[in-house]
């Protein structure tokens, strides 16, 4: 019992001492890059494996090829291939090019997966209806730290 | 080209091949039942700032997609033309006319398509096609508007283009029309949606390369109304553009708006030079 209640305790003060930072404050610094991890936890390389992949999450192969993922069908060349991204790019950032890429790359083609304002005519979704409330970033603070994780297991 | 022919030739062909469902032909030319000829490949016309070389939408997709177009019999988008002309000799309407009592034959109508959208003096407005076409029935005809991008609307464009195949668009951006071009022009280099993404972002700087499996055209509309595969019917120009602006999880303008008009007139305006194509076949 007394067990329970510390390790309790712990996690308490755990998740307080790593808050998650919200899409409107995210601090980058001058050249796009963001150091801290946006959910205070590591990420997970195999579960941003699969958000790479997703249609409905990531999708980065839409636009980027990757060797290491040859397996799922139809990689697209809208971006530069990220084999080997994890040797020439560090954490943070990578980290800044998901969030919000246009901090990196001016004018970039490739969307900002943790950004909620700024928009011209956001929709709900994909339903072509105006969005109702406030928009959800496409990523979570927990799946850019997975996918972060996957990218520097991609070494030269 | 740009960005296809340069990097087209070796890396993106080979990547192509190793990530694409089927390969396209885009050095094929377009000949229709063995002699309609059909300008795939232009110079782009001059107001155009960033693009040298226009393309029909036809150049980027499959061989087999390609092949359906190149025949009348196997073109799914014919049998619609079919059921238009059947229309066109109805009489509709508290006039007691069909489109036939005052036009006559469909081939009398050769060449219209091409200018579409155009400036109507009486109407002061800018029509597109289908807003002509809605014009005769209610003011003409006394019969009741089709639905904008409806069934019986899109078989009437069909029947339109397909007799004005091979001659080029060529749509007036100057004079009345020119503000609603402008506006149009901006919406057309606007990022909308949460992917904040602009028509140009895609269909500018992206054509020829690939989006996962989707092979990027230039987005131009001289080929409409298109029969998708996908869909299995006639596709109308605006539907398509409410499509690709919901696709950046945007909110869409509605059919028939005074934006999509607009914008329509505008993209028009990019293919001018290409043969009019509709109905194609496209995936
Ligand atoms: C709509 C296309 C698109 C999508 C989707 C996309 N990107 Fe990108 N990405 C680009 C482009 C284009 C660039 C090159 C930057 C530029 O010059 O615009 C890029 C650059 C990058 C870079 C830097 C590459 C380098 O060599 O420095 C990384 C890393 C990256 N993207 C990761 C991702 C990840 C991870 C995802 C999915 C969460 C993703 N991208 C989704 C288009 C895209
Ligand atoms: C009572 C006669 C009448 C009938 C019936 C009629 N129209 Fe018209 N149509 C006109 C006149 C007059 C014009 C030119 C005046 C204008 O621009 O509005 C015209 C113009 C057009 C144009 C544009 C031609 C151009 O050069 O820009 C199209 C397309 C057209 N009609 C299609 C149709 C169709 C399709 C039908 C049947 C659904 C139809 N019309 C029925 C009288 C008619
Ligand atoms: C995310 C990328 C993207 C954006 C942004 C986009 N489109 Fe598309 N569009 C596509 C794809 C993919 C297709 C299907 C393949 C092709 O023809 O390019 C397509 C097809 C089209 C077609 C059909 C072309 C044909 O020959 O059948 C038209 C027209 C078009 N788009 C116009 C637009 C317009 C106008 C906008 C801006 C409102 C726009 N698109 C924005 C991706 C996009």
């Amino acid at each position: 019992m007394k067990r329970i209640m510390t390790l309790a305790c712990i996690a308490t003060m755990a998740s307080a001492a790593f808050a998650e930072t919200a899409p409107d404050d995210v601090a980058f610094t001058q050249y796009g890059e963001l150091e801290q991890s946006l959910s205070g936890q590591p990420g997970d390389p195999e579960a941003g494996k699969a958000i790479m992949v997703a249609r409905g999450k990531g999708n980065c192969i839409a636009c980027h090829q990757v060797t290491a993922l040859e397996e799922f069908p139809f990689h697209g060349n809208v971006g530069p291939s990220l084999d080997g991204i994890g040797s020439r790019r560090s954490a943070a950032e990578l980290r800044g090019i998901i969030v919000n890429a246009k901090m990196t790359f001016e004018g970039t083609i490739m969307p900002a997966f943790y950004r909620v304002s700024d928009f011209t005519r956001p929709g709900d979704a994909f339903t072509g209806k105006a969005a109702d409330g406030p928009l959800s970033p496409l990523l979570t603070a927990q799946e850019i730290e997975d996918v972060v994780a996957y990218l520097q297991t991609l070494q030269d | 080209m740009k960005k296809m022919l340069l990097t087209g030739s070796a890396v993106g062909i080979a990547l192509a091949m190793m990530t694409a469902p089927v390969f396209a032909d885009e050095d094929a030319d377009l000949l229709i039942n063995g002699e309609i000829e059909i300008t795939v490949r232009t110079d782009a016309p001059p107001h155009m700032e960033n693009v040298d070389t226009i393309y029909s939408g036809w150049v980027f997709r499959s061989t087999e997609t390609q092949a359906l177009e190149m025949d009348d019999f196997e073109n799914p988008g014919m049998i619609f033309v079919d059921d238009a002309i059947e229309a066109w000799e109805t009489v509709e309407g508290t006039e007691g006319k069909s489109c036939a009592d005052c036009h006559g034959d469909p081939d009398g109508m050769a060449g219209v398509r091409a200018t579409y959208p155009k400036w109507n003096e009486d109407a002061e407005e800018v029509r597109t096609i289908a807003m002509q076409v809605n014009g005769c029935r209610t003011e003409q005809m006394g019969a009741e508007a089709w639905k904008y991008d409806g069934g019986d609307m899109l078989n009437m464009e069909a029947l339109l283009a397909s007799v004005s195949r091979g001659i080029p668009v060529n749509v007036a951006i100057d004079g009345p029309a020119q503000s609603m071009w402008e506006k149009g022009k901006e919406i057309y280099y606007t990022r909308f949606g949460q992917l904040d993404l602009s028509c140009a972002n895609c269909h500018e700087d992206n054509y020829g390369n690939y989006i996962r499996a989707d092979h990027l055209s230039q987005g131009q509309i001289n080929a409409f109304p298109t029969y998708r595969l996908k869909n299995a019917q006639l596709n109308g120009v605006q539907s398509r553009f409410k499509g690709c602006i919901r696709d950046t999880r945007g909110e869409t303008f509605a059919v028939g708006s005074e934006e999509f008009i607009a914008l329509e007139l505008y993209v028009a305006s990019r293919g001018n030079g290409l043969s009019v194509e509709g109905p194609s076949v496209r995936n």
